[in-house]
């Protein structure tokens, strides 16, 4: 098997920036000199439905799928869509998440309905969480879309690689006029987590 | 205060795709997914003229080659039909040339395809059928690698970005070299998956001009039945091609198990068993024969691994070789490494499968559903309330058929609508009148013959066209209807009113969809007048070709009576508040960052409770 291999899997709901997130890491990686290949269905991914791309990287990477239970983090733009994505995620895997509520239609129709609290609900099956109020902080700083970067930034210790890095895949990858505000955001995101690395120690 | 963003202007995969232009790294090494590498391959294979009518999972590689290799001459037909027929054009004319569709694209172009075959190319010829196993965003999840064997023609099938880059000059190699079309399978799983690609250097292959050729080119009997003769002979010597090419390759790490497989689910069988010894099909018709007994007899196990149906397995075992494939790995849906897991394990060949740690939740579904604001609700809306029979077709407002709206009747395939319609109104006349509903670019597509076939057997049915001006559900494509070609151009706008007019329909009006009455009222009286009519919306797609966003709506809570009629029309601005009423129903919230203003909602509201949000408008 190749153990080598590093699975990421970024879950959201169409609109979130998803991609845009799983091109940033996808990028660091490449940058980084690994192979990478990643994978999404996004043939309806403007009409509200969920969007998930699983980025995986290491010596030599086969399928762009990641199975079952072998996620070493997921990153989540919608809590309820961190709960539903749990599958993926391996024994002692990070999740990170916002707490975005995005209630569909359907959850007002009487059939379905949203959970009362997906966070609670995660982390009493999951070890590792880190949930922030992404959009709160993604406001302050300036812009509400950027939520996707801030999320890279928590998780970006994780992985092991050098900042600079990060900062060249998301100057390649954002649009020009967009690259300084989403390198703050990145920043943050990084100084967040370890804050909260603090208070769970 | 925020600074002024355009919502799509960050995210759009259009706009990522067209980014990467700038960033090229030096070493030619590029990160693209395999729609990305056919676009490069095709700029690398020296392609004239490339042509397509956009489909899930194919629509960005003409897209790509629109953007970043415009030296390539690209252009959207009204339908596969024509794309491929333009394409043979091109290629008589002696220059290579890609068509591309989704797999159901590919039986619109069946008739010169299946030509084709026989008469051969000028240029190099590839067609990309892109599949769609899964049905991610299709209505069937047919297996087009039988199409090439019907024909009687090559396929190749890459199982990465790399192959799809380097296979499309391939393609064209050997469709030259053997005179015939050759078919370059994509899968969703491919199509949409990124990996690394190593880069070459474009060619320029020399331009012959069109060679006249009538017996060649003129498929009346006397010269087709000399053609299929050529047909034969071909196969015969892309027998020997396919025995001998690289592209049918085998790994060998000494192991006793062999795994016959190729495309995506080459890396399936790879990540669980990367030991084994592998026979990789990237050259699927025909196939390898000699080459494959050769490996099975070789080997102690040899499974085939082969996503869909058993198109290596019938023609394996027909041949006498006693290979099991299907028996472990089903021919429903995409495969995965998963999947494929334990059909190793079933077959004996693992003793275990990983599984999930954690156990799935089971939560509410967030299934696709039609935007805020746009302009298809409240047709559907009046068409409920009309309790008319509804024959649907492909596009964005096929989702109407989803609860809460639930207003389709039927979905087959591309411009069938119509035509059901007709056939449904012939033998069971409904006192209500008969809907078909159907959008612009899928009425340009093959819409427009089952109209003339209204007006020519005087059938009694309303053809509502949702004419948004764009190819909205797989992206925002230009079409006939836009005024804009894919290469940007301005040209001329199909005028719908005219063209409805000129078949021999009657009736034909113009509706403002943001008008729940007026939509409700013309629908009614036309539904009821005998004879075909056609009721056209005129507003276009609230997301593309720009975001149309106008002042939002809010609930006043205090006048909310619960009634529950706007969580009816399916819009995802609209939810349930907290707040309740005396009977304990929730009353509704509007999301001010979601609302378009489009007001529909308001309309539809008894208690009148749904106003503009006053002044200052709401910071977005």
């Amino acid at each position: 098997m190749n153990n080598d291999i590093k699975n990421v899997l970024i879950v959201g709901v169409g609109g979130q920036g998803v991609l845009l997130a799983s091109e940033v890491l996808s990028e660091t990686a490449m940058l980084a000199g690994l192979d990478v290949k990643k994978s999404e269905v996004h043939g309806m991914s403007q009409r509200g439905g969920v969007v998930s791309s699983h980025v995986k990287f290491g010596t030599k990477v086969y399928s762009p799928i990641i199975p079952y239970g072998q996620s070493d983090i997921i990153v989540s733009f919608e809590q309820a869509e961190a709960l539903r994505s749990i599958e993926w995620l391996k024994k002692n895997g990070l999740i990170a998440t916002s707490r975005t509520k995005l209630v569909p239609p359907i959850a007002s129709s009487g059939k379905f309905f949203y959970p009362d609290d997906p966070i609670a609900e995660l982390k009493a099956k999951v070890k590792r969480v880190i949930a922030l109020d992404a959009d709160k902080i993604a406001l302050e700083l300036g812009n509400p879309r950027l939520v996707n970067i801030l999320l890279l930034g928590v998780i970006s210790d994780e992985l092991g690689f050098d900042s600079t890095i990060w900062n060249d895949a998301i100057k390649k990858r954002v649009k020009p006029k967009f690259v300084d505000i989403n390198l703050v955001a990145f920043a943050k995101g990084k100084e967040l987590a370890k804050e909260s690395k603090t208070v769970s120690a | 205060m925020l600074p002024a963003v355009d919502p799509g202007e960050l995210f759009s995969y259009n706009i990522i795709n067209k980014r990467t232009i700038n960033c090229r790294d030096k070493n030619m090494k590029n990160f693209l997914s395999g729609n990305e590498a056919v676009a490069r391959g095709a700029l690398e294979a020296g392609i004239k003229l490339a042509a397509a009518y956009p489909g899930t999972p194919s629509t960005e590689i003409l897209e790509n080659i629109a953007y970043k290799f415009p030296s390539i001459y690209s252009q959207w037909s009204p339908n596969e039909k024509v794309a491929f027929e333009v394409g043979i054009g091109a290629s008589l004319g002696g220059a290579r040339t890609l068509v591309t569709m989704k797999h159901v694209g590919l039986n619109v172009a069946a008739d010169p395809f299946m030509t084709f075959a026989y008469t051969g190319v000028g240029g190099g010829f590839v067609i990309v059928s892109a599949d769609d196993p899964e049905m991610h965003s299709s209505q069937n999840e047919q297996d087009n690698r039988f199409y090439a064997k019907f024909a009687q023609i090559p396929f190749l099938e890459p199982s990465d970005s790399q192959e799809s880059k380097d296979f499309v000059k391939l393609a064209c190699e050997i469709s030259e070299q053997f005179d015939t079309p050759v078919m370059l399978r994509m899968t969703t799983r491919i199509s949409h998956s990124k990996g690394i690609v190593q880069e070459g250097e474009p060619i320029e292959p020399p331009a012959e001009g069109f060679k006249r050729d009538m017996n060649k080119y003129v498929m009346i009997p006397s010269n087709a039945r000399k053609r299929h003769v050529v047909v034969a002979e071909r196969l015969e010597k892309l027998q020997k091609y396919s025995e001998e090419t690289e592209l049918n390759y085998i790994e060998d790490n000494g192991s006793d198990i062999g795994i016959i497989t190729g495309g995506i689910a080459y890396q399936y069988g790879k990540d669980n068993l990367p030991e084994a010894d592998y026979l990789k099909i990237g050259f699927g018709f025909p196939l390898p024969l000699n080459k494959i007994r050769k490996f099975v007899d070789s080997h102690k196990t040899t499974l085939i691994i082969e996503e869909l149906e058993p198109y290596y397995e019938e023609q394996i075992k027909a041949a006498g070789i006693n290979v099991e494939g299907k028996k472990y790995f089903s021919n429903l849906g995409e495969l995965s490494p998963y999947k494929v897991a334990l059909g190793f394990k079933e077959a004996g060949i693992i003793d275990k499968v990983a599984m999930a740690e954690f156990e799935p939740e089971q939560l509410f579904p967030r299934p696709p559903v039609l935007c805020p604001g746009c302009p298809h609700r409240a047709p559907f809306m009046a068409l409920k309330k009309l309790k008319v029979p509804v024959t649907g077709d492909i596009g964005c407002y096929t989702l109407a058929v989803l609860p809460p709206l639930s207003i389709m009747d039927t979905c087959i395939c591309m411009g069938a609508s119509i035509g059901n319609a007709i056939g449904m109104e012939k033998v069971n006349p409904d006192e209500n009148g008969t809907a078909a509903v159907i959008g612009d670019s899928t009425f340009l597509h093959s819409g427009i013959t089952g109209l003339l076939d209204a007006v020519y057997n005087k059938s009694n049915i309303t053809v509502v066209i949702l004419d948004n001006r764009i190819t909205a559900m797989t992206g925002g494509q230009h079409n006939p209807a836009t005024g804009q070609t894919l290469m940007g151009e301005k040209t001329k706008e199909v005028n719908l009113v005219e063209l409805c007019k000129a078949l021999g329909v009657e009736s034909v009006h113009e509706v403002d969809p943001y008008d729940y009455q007026a939509t409700l009222d013309v629908l009614k009286t036309e539904l009821k007048k005998p004879g075909p009519s056609v009721v056209i919306t005129n507003k276009p797609c609230v997301l593309m070709p720009k975001r149309v966003m106008d002042k939002p709506y809010e609930v006043i809570l205090d006048e909310c009576n619960g009634c529950s009629a706007c969580f009816r029309i399916g819009c995802p601005a609209i939810s349930t508040s907290k707040e309740l009423t005396k009977r304990n129903r929730p009353k509704a919230i509007i999301d001010p960052l979601l609302c378009t203003g489009c007001a529909v909602c308001a309309q539809i509201c008894k208690p009148e409770a749904i106003v503009l949000v006053p002044e200052p408008v709401v910071v977005r």
